[in-house]
């Protein structure tokens, strides 16, 4: 259920806690303990878009500390943070599968591998043109 | 005349952009006129060669990569349907010798055919263990395993055989077969692959489990972080039910198991089996104490098998080939095969199933062909984040069960990462805490708290102030974690920091 309202919102809003708590029969409280014991559920809304960077060994070996510091100085988001304009939302992510193809990033949802500083740039642009052109059509 | 051309729909193939290739192969077919089928299949496991073409030709098959969109319209210039030359023509699949040296049991049909298709799992001995166990009592389906020597793979290298006895002997109205689908090593993605690449394997695995030990319902739990997976899956279920492989009536058989998918979401500890059936019942991933074994009280308290994709995978050879034929690769008590993942800083990275006791020497650079930046390798590390740090003089050990405990690691989930000598080894030392501090289910103090201790004490030991006394304060720290903790989380998260601390001590003293 936590699953299905943050894929449509893209979070779980305070005010939908006692929702979900009354539909289960569950405190409150149990809701809040579940909600932010996992990684992937967000209680705040995120930026317009998501970049999950993989923070595991095998993406360290790979350089994903620079890529970090990248992001956080070109783009203006440092981990765990929004940028100002409300753009990207930098979080965390422990491994995603494509450890042969470090460093590996999940950006709006979708896996890509082998991630320079350029390459970042690149998709990125990317991913905000093709924002622009969605909201207008 | 049709030609089939192959463009891999795994998820790391995908990550270079294996769906612009494919939509670049449909749209050139289409502009030459030409009569092209595009199947979609999963990874050969060649990860770096991504993404890697195959064209069926009147020789076989005929690989190219890593290709491009870019390069595909000159593909089909230098005569593509046909197996011409090229830059990128890597030569007959079947013949490199990166898959040719692998002994491919559980892996034998990814990347050869159409993941999601019945027919063509059919073809390829799909089914065969199912019909078998159909018409094997229970018990004999156990003794298969227990002969095949087949280990957990998820870990803790449990035997698989045993664990199914255990499940069989009791008795319950209700019994549940539980997949562990949520693969959280770094480094490690054969679970993945093959969920992708060949799901009805694992479905397969997962009915034949049913029927030894006698329960109808199973569930993989699967880590969010995998979303392509969950898609294969989904379809592979409603296909297999159709196909009567699942549901309540097995190949006509009158017998009953069926699967169902549950997502985790991003807890790298909801992987411990107990904390694992606390998160399928709805709940927080918390671990629960050990006894009950899950054996025998585990979803919603019925006994319930736990075993990871892996295991669960090679189950269909074992009872089509039999347990023998299995345990005659591998060696001592390490039987079998074991798809290793060959991840970091590594040329040639990917998977690479070949039996037990292969050196590790022989996977990272006859296979792996050294690092990928081209420098030296330092240290690898074997088995996840839980796993030891190696330096170069244990090279030579051979990556199994007992081998690698005998040098002070573990096999884990078989997951090996390579660092060049460019790493700081009190920075990984550093981070192993720094994860077992966040992904702590929080039960026990000594690893919710004794983790964030230890970054402290990483930090104070690097900076050199008072190196005695914090390096003697480290060891009694992870000392503590070790006897204290209830779950490997805590109890292994040492096992990276001393590896690292013992064999480079160096990286400790730079301040
Ligand atoms: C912190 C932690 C994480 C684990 N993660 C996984 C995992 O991601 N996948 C898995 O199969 N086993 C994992 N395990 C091991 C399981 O507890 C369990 O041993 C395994 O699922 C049993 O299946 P097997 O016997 O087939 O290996 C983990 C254990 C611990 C302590
Ligand atoms: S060792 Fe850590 S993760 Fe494991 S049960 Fe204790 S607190 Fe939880
Ligand atoms: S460690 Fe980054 S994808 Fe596995």
């Amino acid at each position: 259920m936590m699953h299905a309202i943050q894929e449509e919102l893209g979070f779980v809003p305070h005010e939908a806690m006692q929702r979900i708590a009354d539909a289960l029969n569950w405190s409150r409280a149990d809701v809040h303990g579940v909600l932010t014991y996992y990684h992937d559920f967000r209680t705040a809304p995120p930026g317009c878009h998501v970049l999950k960077l993989c923070r595991a060994e095998s993406c360290q070996a790979m350089g994903s500390e620079q890529l970090e510091a990248h992001v956080a100085n070109k783009h203006g988001a440092a981990m765990g943070e929004t940028s100002a304009d409300g753009e990207l939302t930098v979080e965390p992510i422990y491994c995603l599968g494509n450890c042969a193809l470090s460093p590996a990033v999940q950006l709006d949802g979708k896996v890509h591998g082998r991630v320079s500083s350029q390459r970042l740039d690149a998709l990125l642009l990317q991913a905000k043109e093709q924002k622009t052109n969605g909201t207008g059509s | 005349m049709t030609t089939i051309i192959y463009v891999p729909r795994d998820s790391a193939a995908l990550s270079l952009g294996a769906n612009e290739v494919a939509d670049a192969v449909v749209r050139e077919a289409a502009a030459r006129n030409l009569d092209v089928q595009l199947v979609r299949n999963g990874s050969r496991g060649m990860l770096w060669l991504e993404t890697l073409l195959e064209v069926v030709t009147d020789l076989g098959r005929i690989a190219y990569g890593p290709v491009e969109a870019k390069d595909v319209a000159g593909l089909f210039d230098a005569g593509l349907a046909t197996g011409g030359d090229h830059a990128l023509r890597l030569g007959k699949t079947e013949e490199l010798p990166w898959l040719k040296k692998q002994t491919r049991l559980t892996f034998a049909r990814v990347g050869v055919t159409d993941p999601i298709s019945t027919e063509e799992y059919t073809e390829h001995d799909g089914c065969q263990g199912l019909k078998k166990a159909l018409a094997m009592e229970p018990k004999e389906i156990v003794e298969a395993v227990v002969a095949s020597g087949l280990r957990g793979r998820g870990g803790a290298g449990f035997p698989a055989g045993i664990k199914w006895r255990t499940v069989l002997g009791t008795s319950a109205d209700q019994k549940y077969v539980a997949c562990n689908a949520d693969e959280g090593d770094s480094g490690t993605f054969s679970d993945r692959m093959i969920m992708e690449g060949d799901p009805y394997v694992l479905l397969e695995g997962m009915a034949i489990a049913g029927l030894a030990v006698g329960a109808t319902e199973g569930y993989i739990y699967l880590r969010s972080e995998y979303p392509d997976a969950r898609l294969v899956l989904t379809t592979a279920i409603e296909r297999a039910r159709s196909a009567g492989w699942l549901g309540s009536n097995l190949l006509g058989s009158g017998k009953a198991f069926d699967v169902h998918i549950r997502m985790g979401a991003g807890s790298y500890v909801c992987g411990e089996e107990t904390a694992m059936l606390e998160s399928l019942e709805g709940k927080r991933g918390i671990v629960r104490a050990k006894p009950p074994l899950p054996a025998l009280e585990g979803l919603w308290g019925k006994p319930t098998l736990v075993n990871n994709v892996m295991t669960l995978a090679a189950v269909p050879f074992i009872v089509d080939k039999g347990g023998e034929a299995y345990a005659a690769h591998g060696t001592g008590r390490s039987l079998g095969t074991l798809p290793y993942q060959l991840a970091g800083n590594i040329k040639q990275g990917g998977l690479v199933e070949v039996p037990l006791g292969t050196t590790i020497r022989e996977l990272l650079y006859d296979f792996g062909g050294g690092s990928a930046s081209g420098r030296p390798i330092r240290a690898i590390q074997v088995g996840g984040p839980l796993g030891a740090y190696l330096p170069e003089s244990k090279f030579d050990t051979p990556a199994d069960y007992e081998s690698l405990t005998a040098v002070g690691g573990l096999l884990g989930h078989g997951g090996i990462v390579v660092f060049d000598d460019t790493v700081d080894m009190a920075k990984m030392a550093r981070y192993a805490f720094e994860f077992c501090a966040i992904e702590s289910c929080g039960k026990c103090t000594p690893c919710r708290i004794g983790s964030i201790r230890g970054v402290e004490v990483v930090d104070r030991l690097v900076a050199g102030k008072n190196r005695l006394a914090d390096e003697a304060l480290l060891r009694d720290l992870c000392d503590t974690l070790t006897s204290a903790s209830l779950c490997a989380m805590g109890g292994l998260t040492p096992l990276p920091v001393l590896s690292a601390l013992d064999h480079f001590p160096g990286d400790f003293e730079k301040a």
